[in-house]
């Protein structure tokens, strides 16, 4: 008997036959493997290329030693060529698993005009079709938006089915989970705001307007825009995963039989947990900046605790804090409304979650300039 | 997989299971485990829901390393091994996943094709040829370019299997091949794991507690029992069903009629 690591070792061979006139006998031995990369088929095709009075193809398979794929494919190959050629191939001589097999392979046939070629289409029907789907995405936002709207008026009377649990769980995944992150962010923000605006204030003896520029810099604006940016990435990212991950698994459709409203029951809880957590993150993360302007004020440039606390408190109006809790506010819902949407829209597989966590990260930080920019003219019109 | 093997007497060891304990931690799933799969034969793992059986496939397969004992490959114990040896004897299973696990960034083509490019000197061309063909054995020929999400479950399953096929592996594992599948279906399927053992010869280890399976396609079997946590019969199943001495047994094999 032989070994496995030996008959593994024989290299596949062939010989070709012509026992008589209008046949071609065809002589494999060794081990077929892929492994053993087979010989190719143009050997035997230059023969029958060669010789047109050949009708019939046969083989003897008797010294094969091993056999895989390899051997299937040499003759697949064979099969496609003698077809086309209108000669009869008589598989006899093979092992018999080899027959089974083909015939497993040919039983059903395949699917054709399946639509698909693979190849990319110009690159001007590309931006086309990027552009339609992106005009057709409007309607669905509209759509989405609407719904949300309507669950905001059945929770309003009191109707809304979610569960006040999951409103604490994410209000506490949303707010004092990103505690940490923010008061990093905004320290370091507040930090360089503040160096940035001395080093220039300094030249003329002015430092103590470090207090207003900190203040009023990160109280109407940078807090409320660190914070969207931050949300954007940690919670917006999150609800785009957990409902395109329901999606995945069908969980959204389980909801929908039972008659309860995904919007309702995992939109809603959602949204309210962020516009309810966003003006409070904001409001810290303005104390934080100041603080941090407070530091270098103080550790660099020479102004007194007292003197930059004071200096801050009159340079701050009530009007300036709310500008910056209503950019907070709706830099909240914009988040919680494109990270949903996303994750509501996700198709059905592991790279579409990635997708739908990607989009809604760019699209909450797209909403939230685009909405800061509309926000600043508003504000200049009402003069707050 | 080879002529050699398949004139070979039936009875040669391809896996022995030799004392095998599987715990999560401290929680002990199934202890005392010995049995013997041959080479060539239909193993079938069964047992009620939550014995452990696709934690025993995930051990045999080396994604999980027992608590204690041994599983020989051959002569060669795989959790003695060193890694380089073991991915050797990975290279030669094919695993058919629960619910296929395709993955779902790739197309059934590019599926198939991953494993042939990583451990084939195959050309692309070659490679295509064998995506092909294993395409066209489970049935799916002309599916290469759909995505794992635009086919339905019975078919990601033949693909996941297609996927196992691809390197032509000596040992293939199969997670409930039928569950999920339509009785025609996974009446077909069976038909094609008989057939990939009679033509290639190839070890077929098979989780599943559909009793028509069982008794079509096994020729040998361990029975998990959830209660005692250990194995309480092994051998033919349609032997066991008569002529288990274990009443548990012989309940599950004749659907609770006795």
């Amino acid at each position: 008997m032989v070994s496995e690591a030996e008959t593994s070792r024989q290299r596949p061979e062939l010989h070709i036959d012509h026992p008589t006139a209008g046949g071609l006998l065809i002589k494999l031995a060794g081990s077929w493997t892929l492994k053993n990369n087979p010989p190719a088929v143009d050997q035997v095709l230059q023969q029958l290329a060669g010789n047109t009075t050949i009708q019939r193809v046969s083989f003897d398979g008797r010294d094969i030693a091993n056999w895989d794929s390899g051997l299937l494919i040499f003759l697949i190959r064979l099969q496609d060529q003698c077809q086309q050629r209108g000669i009869d191939l008589d598989l006899d001589g093979l092992p018999e698993g080899v027959h089974k097999l083909l015939d497993l392979a040919a039983a059903v046939p395949a699917k054709e005009d399946t639509g698909r070629h693979g190849e990319l289409p110009p690159l001007l029907a590309r931006i086309g079709s990027a552009t339609l789907d992106f005009v057709q995405g409007i309607p669905e936002m509209l759509h989405f938006i609407g719904e949300v709207a309507i669950a905001c008026g059945r929770l309003l009377r009191g109707k809304a089915q979610f569960r006040r649990a999951d409103l604490l769980l994410f209000i506490q995944a949303a707010g004092p989970e990103a505690l940490p992150i923010v008061t990093l962010i905004s320290f370091l923000v507040g930090l360089i705001v503040a160096y940035m605006g001395a080093v220039q204030l300094a030249q003329f003896g002015a430092q103590i307007y470090i207090a207003n520029l900190v203040g009023i810099g990160m109280v109407r604006e940078m807090g409320a825009l660190m914070t969207g940016i931050i949300m954007a990435g940690r919670t917006g990212a999150a609800f785009a995963a957990q409902l395109g991950t329901m999606q995945v698994n069908e969980e959204i459709d389980a909801f929908r039989t039972l008659g309860i409203q995904p919007m309702e029951f995992l939109v809603l809880p959602r949204i309210l947990a962020l516009v309810l957590i966003m003006p409070l993150l904001t409001l810290y993360s303005d104390l934080v900046g100041i603080l941090a302007g407070m530091f270098v004020a103080n550790a660099t440039f020479d102004v007194g605790t007292f003197e930059y606390y004071h200096q801050t408190i009159a340079s701050l109006h009530l009007h300036d804090v709310a500008v910056g809790l209503v950019n907070g506010t709706v830099y909240g819902v914009l988040i919680a409304i494109a990270g949903c949407l996303r994750g509501m829209q996700c198709g059905r597989s592991a790279s579409a979650v990635g997708e739908a966590t990607t989009s809604a990260v760019v699209t909450s930080i797209v909403f939230i300039v685009v909405s800061s920019s509309l926000l600043t003219i508003v504000f200049q019109k009402l003069g707050v | 997989m080879n002529t050699a093997a398949r004139q070979q007497p039936r009875s040669e060891a391809h896996i022995t299971v030799q004392d095998l304990t599987m715990a999560f931690g401290d929680f002990v799933i199934q202890r005392n485990l010995d049995f013997t799969i041959n080479r060539g034969e239909i193993f079938i793992i069964m047992g009620g829901s939550g014995c452990g059986k696709s934690t025993l496939l995930r051990h045999l397969v080396g994604l999980k390393a027992p608590a204690k004992g041994k599983v020989f490959y051959d002569e060669l114990s795989f959790w003695d091994a060193d890694p380089d040896e073991q991915e050797q004897v990975k290279r030669g299973f094919g695993m058919l996943f629960q619910s296929g696990a395709l993955w779902s960034s790739l197309t059934l083509a590019e599926n198939i094709a991953l494993p042939l490019g990583e451990y084939t000197s195959l050309s692309p061309a070659g490679i295509s040829e064998v995506v092909d063909l294993k395409l066209a054995l489970v049935g799916l020929a002309g599916f290469g370019e759909f995505y794992p999400s635009e086919i339905s479950g019975g078919m990601q399953k033949r693909a996941g299997l297609a996927r196992a096929m691809a390197l032509d592996p000596g040992i293939l594992f199969f997670d409930e091949p039928s569950a999920g599948l339509d009785p025609i279906s996974s009446r077909r399927l069976d038909d094609l794991i008989l057939e990939l053992r009679d033509s290639l010869g190839a070890t077929i280890v098979v989780v599943t507690h559909e009793l028509a399976s069982i008794f079509t396609i096994g020729d040998n079997s361990v029975f998990l029992d959830p209660e005692t946590r250990t194995m309480i019969a092994t051998g033919d199943p349609n032997r066991l069903r008569t002529d288990s001495s274990d009443p548990k047994v012989r309940a599950f094999l004749n659907r609770g009629e006795i």
